[in-house]
């Protein structure tokens, strides 16, 4: 087995279609939480493998996208400063601030460099110890340890020079809040496989009761889409609002015990600001207080942000289901990758940017109107590591 | 952004507890990947790796559910058919 190439073969993934179709009765809109899902779901067309009865809606989980406003434009606040060396997954170099972007810092001759891990970082404060590094710890459950070690480390190597620009958020809060809002149209969530990987889903028995959905741990590969949409219509169909893990092979129970334990070490839970969508009360991750020699915010001068100034970019919307990419009168004309007006048409896993790229391959707007066979017969599941 | 990919661990390369390390290979791409959050992995395993970190090993046995299941589903002669066919077969 490989992992990858076995859960992208047309016969499984047509079969399960088929038998999603075969059971399905009635309308049912589902919500992935993850945006690499999202990314998946438009890459690999899946929309137009379900029956037009179920709409796969576009979640919140993308922390490039619901960085909030005021910690970007501190973020290019440091990385302008000529003593620092700023460091970032690349996704958050394009990200609009209230005036600048990071990229137009580091045009400008700023020391924005993109790293692959924060463990990267951690090794640049080794090797400059004239100079501070400073990482911008974006990210969910599944992105936390990795930050986390690399403070922990920080601390145990005595690096006075290393600090994080934290911006952590936690998804079973913000799963609770899209079903707060009465107005909502998700019936069931498919929920985010590696940040399950990390947090297990115990916690997530009592969240489904309370939200009173069924709850699904679903993988990435097309095949593992397909079968967590299979066992939430089923459960749907059934009434029923469980939780269950289609993603075993990668996800216990438990969760990772010494991942958790680091989180725990490390971070405490905090109110956290989502972009576009508000505060939300225990949906983020600072660092505690006996680490907070190593937090960014604490070693440089904070900046008061401008006006949330979202030209017009409906990203709260789209992040809690309520809109689709498409619906913004922005989408694919004064909003594109080349030239955004909102983070979720800038991160390869915003779902505004995945809708653009895969356009030839999706209809959200005639989601409900199957594609003829053959359309899907000239499409090739690709094969990528 | 929690893109995780599978990857084959092939060498331990370090084996200090909090900085135990190995090479660990994707496809034709070989990184080495740290192995703090998995002290049970090992040379042989397959581990799923998330911005430099593997965060969990991949279970075989719970890896063919599925495929078990699709077998119930109907017979999978198609498939494997299709598999002995398929252009992205693993060489």
């Amino acid at each position: 087995m490989q992992y990858l190439t076995e859960y992208r073969e047309r016969a499984s993934v047509e079969k399960i279609s088929a038998e999603i179709q075969r059971i399905t009765t009635r309308p049912w809109a589902l919500m992935e939480v993850c945006g690499g899902q999202t990314h998946a779901i438009a890459k690999y067309g899946l929309q137009q493998l379900l029956p037009p009865e179920i709409e796969l809606l576009h979640g919140p989980g993308c922390p490039v996208c619901v960085t909030s406003l005021a910690i970007i434009d501190q973020a290019i606040a440091i990385a302008a400063r000529p003593e620092v060396i700023f460091c970032s997954f690349g996704d958050m170099l394009r990200v609009p601030g209230s005036h600048s972007d990071l990229l137009s810092v580091k045009a400008a001759g700023g020391d924005v460099r993109t790293v692959y891990s924060p463990m990267d970082a951690l090794a640049l404060a080794q090797v400059h110890p004239d100079r501070q590094v400073v990482f911008f710890a974006i990210g969910f459950e599944t992105t936390a340890p990795a930050n986390a070690m690399a403070v922990f480390q920080a601390q145990r190597k005595g690096l006075g020079n290393f600090s994080l620009l934290v911006s952590q958020f936690l998804v079973p809060p913000a799963i609770e809040t899209i079903c707060a809002d009465g107005d909502t149209r998700v019936q069931g969530f498919l929920a985010a496989g590696h940040v399950c990987a990390i947090t297990g889903f115990e916690a997530y028995q009592p969240l489904a009761q309370r939200i009173r959905r069924p709850i699904v741990v679903t993988g990435f590969e097309p095949l593992d889409i397909l079968e967590g949409v299979l066992m939430c219509v089923r459960q749907l169909e059934q009434g029923t609002c469980d939780v269950q893990n289609q993603y075993a092979r990668a996800v216990p129970r438990e969760g990772n015990r010494p991942a958790r334990e680091m989180l725990q070490r490390v971070f405490e839970i905090s109110p956290q600001h989502w972009r576009g969508v508000g505060e939300i009360a225990g949906s983020g991750l600072r660092l505690r207080p006996q680490y907070s020699a190593f937090d960014a915010n604490q070693r440089f001068p904070r900046v008061t942000t401008g006006r949330d100034d979202s030209r017009g970019c409906i990203s709260g919307q789209i992040m809690q289901g309520r809109s689709k990419p498409d619906d913004c009168p922005h989408f694919g004309k004064a909003c594109r990758p080349q030239s955004p007006l909102g983070a979720p048409m800038v991160s390869s896993e915003g779902p505004c940017a995945a809708y653009y790229r895969y356009a030839s391959r999706y209809a959200s707007r005639y989601a409900n109107r199957k594609p003829a066979r053959s359309q899907y017969e000239k499409q090739e599941l690709p094969n990528e590591h | 952004m929690c893109l995780g990919i599978p990857g084959l661990v092939e060498e331990i390369l370090n084996g200090a507890p909090l900085e135990r390390s190995a090479r660990v290979r994707f496809g034709g791409i070989r990184k080495e990947i740290n192995l703090a959050y998995v002290p049970s992995a090992n040379v042989g395993d397959y581990v799923i790796v998330h911005v430099g970190f593997a965060i969990s090993v991949v279970n075989e046995q719970e890896a063919r559910r599925i495929f078990r299941y699709l077998e119930e589903l109907g017979d999978l002669q198609d498939l494997e058919s299709n598999r002995e066919a398929s252009p992205w077969k693993p060489v």
